[in-house]
Formats: C-alpha cells, sequence, structure tokens
C-alpha cells in the first residue's frame, strides 16, 4: 500500500547542528504512526517539514507519492502543538479562523465548529473567550481548530504534555476517532500514551530513526538496543 | 488682577464663545496633523510590519535608525524640508511651501519614525506561535502579517497616537514650512508662539488650553476604548 504521507532522506542542519540526519518514514490513512524519542531526537523539527513550515535542508516529502512544495503542503496537513495559541477572540472564531481564510461557505463554517467542537467535549463553549479557558480545554479548542479543516493529514505534536488525565483522555480519544479518516502523526515521549494510540511507532534518536515497527512488537520485542533502553528509562542523551 | 489669572478668564471666554480665530486654527491643526499622521501611516505601518516579522539583511541597521530619527529636531526637519519645497528646491514646481499641505508633508516625514519604531515594538511582542498557528491553518503570507496586527492592534493605536501628538504640538515643522500665515497656515504652536512674544496672553491660553486638552482627551479615549475592548 502507497503511503499517504512520507518523507525521503531528509536531513535539517541549523548551523554545525544535525537536528535529522536522512529520516525516511511513511505514514499511512487510517492510522496513527507517534513518533517517540528523547526530548532534542528531532521530532518537533520532522513535524514542522512535514507540515510544511520548515524547510529540509536535503530530502523530500511527498503526499501519495507527489512532492508538493511547502505551501502546497500546508493545503494537505495541519499541524496541533505541544503549547496551544488562542487568536484573542471566542472559541468559534478560533475554531472558525481556519475555515474562513481557506473560503469554507459561512453556512458550513457554522456546522463544522459545532461538530468539531463535539470530538472534543467542548459543546457550548462557543461564545467563551478562547484565552480565559483552561490550558487543557485551549488544547482541546486547538484540536478542534485542526480536526475543523479535514485535512487528511494531522500532525500533533506532544499532544498532552501538560495536561490533567481527563484532558488528555479527550485529546487521544479524538486523535484516535480522527485517524479514521486520515493519517495521524503523533510526538511524544509518552510511551502509555504511544502504546494506547498508535499502529506504528518510530523511534528518533538524535534526529536518525533508529527503529520503526508495528506497535505490538516495537513494545515487546524491540531489536535496537537504544530503543530497548528507551523503553525501560535508561537511555541517556 | 494678576495677569495670568486674568488671561486665564479671558482665553475661557474665547473658548465658550466661540472666538472665529480660535476656532479657525483649531479646525487647521487638527487638519494637517491627522491628514499627516494618516498619510505616515500608509508607509510607516507596512515597513513596521516588515522590520518585524520579515528577515533581510540591514535590518538592524535599519531599525537603529528609526530609533535614532524619533528625536530629530523639528526645526532641522523643517530647514531640510523648506530646501525641498522652496521654489528654487527639487520640489519647488509643486509651489507647495507656505500652505497647509506643506506642514502635513513636514508632519508626516517626521512622524513616521515615531510610528515604525512604536509599532515594530508592537509587532514584536506578539508571540511568534501565533505566525506558525496561522501557516499550519493555511493562512498566505498576508493573511498571517493580518492576524499579527490584529493581536498588536493596540500596540499600532498607541504608535499612531504617539505620532498625532508629536504632529499636532510640534513646533519647528510648521513654522518653516507653514510661515504662520493668519487664516491660511496658522495652527496651534505657531500661534501661541507669536501671540506670546506679542503679548496676547489670554490667546495663548485659550490655544494652550486646546492643545493640551486634544492630547489628552485622546489618551483618555483610546485607553478608554482599549480597556473596554479587553
Amino acid at each position: 500500500m502507497t503511503p499517504h504521507v512520507e518523507t525521503v532522506g531528509i536531513t535539517k542542519d541549523y548551523d554545525s547542528l544535525r537536528a535529522l540526519d536522512r529520516v525516511s518514514i511513511a505514514a499511512h490513512l487510517g492510522q496513527v504512526t507517534t513518533i517517540v524519542g528523547v526530548n532534542g531526537s528531532g521530532k518537533t523539527t520532522l513535524l514542522k517539514i512535514l507540515g510544511g513550515l520548515d524547510t529540509p535542508s536535503a530530502g523530500r516529502v511527498l503526499i501519495e507519492g507527489h512532492e508538493p512544495i511547502p505551501a502546497q503542503l500546508r493545503t494537505h496537513c495541519t499541524m496541533v502543538f505541544q503549547r496551544s495559541v488562542m487568536l484573542r477572540s471566542s472559541v468559534h472564531n478560533n475554531v472558525a479562523y481556519g475555515l474562513k481564510i481557506n473560503g469554507i461557505p459561512s453556512q458550513e463554517i457554522s456546522s463544522r465548529v459545532k461538530s468539531a467542537l463535539a470530538l472534543v467535549n467542548l459543546d457550548g463553549f462557543e461564545k467563551r473567550h478562547a484565552r480565559q479557558l483552561s490550558s487543557g480545554e485551549q488544547q482541546r479548542v486547538a484540536m478542534a481548530r485542526a480536526l475543523a479543516l479535514e485535512r487528511e493529514v494531522l500532525l500533533v505534536d506532544e499532544p498532552t504534555a501538560n495536561l490533567d488525565p481527563a484532558n488528555a483522555m479527550i485529546i487521544e480519544q479524538a486523535i484516535k476517532d480522527s485517524a479514521r479518516s486520515r493519517a495521524v502523526l503523533v510526538s511524544t515521549h509518552n510511551l502509555p500514551q504511544a502504546r494506547r494510540l498508535s499502529q506504528r511507532v518510530i523511534h528518533l534518536y538524535k534526529g536518525r530513526v533508529v527503529e520503526e515497527g508495528e506497535a505490538s512488537r516495537f513494545f515487546t520485542n524491540p531489536s535496537d538496543e537504544r530503543t530497548k533502553l528507551f523503553i525501560d528509562g535508561e537511555l541517556q542523551f | 488682577m494678576d495677569p495670568i489669572i486674568e488671561g486665564i478668564i479671558q482665553a475661557v471666554n474665547l473658548i465658550l464663545t466661540g472666538d472665529p480665530e480660535v476656532v479657525s486654527i483649531t479646525a487647521l491643526s487638527l487638519f494637517v496633523s491627522i491628514f499627516g499622521t494618516l498619510i505616515a501611516c500608509v508607509w510607516s505601518i507596512p515597513v513596521a510590519v516588515a522590520l518585524a516579522l520579515r528577515s533581510f539583511h540591514g535590518k538592524r541597521i535599519l531599525k537603529g535608525l528609526f530609533n535614532a530619527m524619533i528625536g530629530v529636531p523639528t526645526v532641522a526637519l523643517g530647514l531640510y524640508l523648506y530646501l525641498l519645497l522652496s521654489r528654487a528646491g527639487p520640489l519647488g514646481y509643486f509651489q507647495l511651501l507656505y500652505t497647509p499641505y506643506a506642514i502635513m508633508i513636514g508632519q508626516s516625514v517626521l512622524v513616521t519614525p515615531i510610528i515604525v519604531s512604536f509599532a515594530t515594538g508592537a509587532l514584536e511582542s506578539v508571540d511568534p506561535d501565533l505566525r506558525t498557528l496561522a501557516r499550519t491553518l493555511g493562512a498566505s503570507d498576508l493573511q498571517t502579517y493580518s492576524v499579527v496586527l490584529g493581536e498588536a492592534f493596540w500596540g499600532v493605536v498607541l504608535a499612531i497616537m504617539a505620532a498625532f501628538n508629536r504632529a499636532f504640538a510640534e513646533l519647528g515643522v510648521a513654522m518653516m514650512l507653514g510661515g504662520n500665515i493668519r487664516y491660511l497656515t496658522r495652527v496651534l504652536t505657531t500661534a501661541i508662539s507669536l501671540e506670546t512674544a506679542r503679548g496676547e496672553i489670554a490667546l495663548s491660553i485659550a490655544l494652550s488650553f486646546i492643545l493640551l486638552g486634544v492630547v489628552m482627551s485622546l489618551s483618555v479615549a483610546i485607553n478608554l476604548a482599549r480597556k473596554s475592548s479587553q
């Protein structure tokens, strides 16, 4: 099966620092692929390149086998960040913003906003000021904002890093639900979460893919020594 | 009676009775300063957006230059613009010297560094992640700038207000480019200067009350609007 989104030999250099080194990964529609790794392993950089928010020093990003330019990539992918950023406006306007700038008709915007908010258990929050919500609720608004766009690739960077278990559970459920019609890539260093969410897992270490495979095998029978150490919580960076 | 107190009483009387000369001077001052500031906004805000949100060579030098130009002496600026607009100057053909338009042009040049520097600061203070967010939601460069401008709205408004206050209260440019011609180019500051020299303290005080009143009312109005919007 052709992957929906893939990277081929992506390298990213920041001056003398190599953040990503010939990274080739793939993600399929209907699956959650989790990118795990310690802080600084290159997870966020990889997601930003996949989302057209950064350009690689070398390598390519392919969507269904074709290579779009970064601006076109943003019409296929959208990203939810670790730290949610809210526009200074209502919850409705935050979720509707992406739809408006993408030329969605206004009658469709209301229904999409409503459905997206329902996916993250925020029904009835439309008129609330987004910046006055708790951080967990803001992250759920950020997730709804991304889901409302209905892009075929959803990139989620450390989605529950600072959230309480209740909010984390809602976000995780929304990720699982959204994967039915999308290719979802989630970066996390939270291994139990990766185990709960993903069909495939990729382990990034110092900018390189050191292990990749089905989630069940990845956690029970990893082949790379560094992945074994990472799963046991003993990997030094 | 103390001449100052007498002057204040006469000044209040001039304002309350709507003295035609006071009205004319005030109206012209507001006209040239409002339009001078708005004209400056046309180029200053795009420059501020570029300085705050784009990367290019020489950006730091340019920012430093605009910051340094905030304190430019109005008389010096007035002199250079006089040389440009005078009959023998490169723009003499347009015969703008000693017209309200000359003051307007001078004030727009004068306030440009204020708008650019303050608006740049306001735009730079907006969370950079907001731009990344807009882009991931599919915003073009222009739409991204518009989001950042929206976030920095009140900072930009304060920059424009500071510019207007500077234009409204400056003397050098208005004197050198306008010539302080009665009912044509006489504005509040040039009139205060002239009337004080002539010993017309009451008229000077009346005009200074208006000058201060406009500047303070504008500040209060902007702050009230800002608070009510939050």
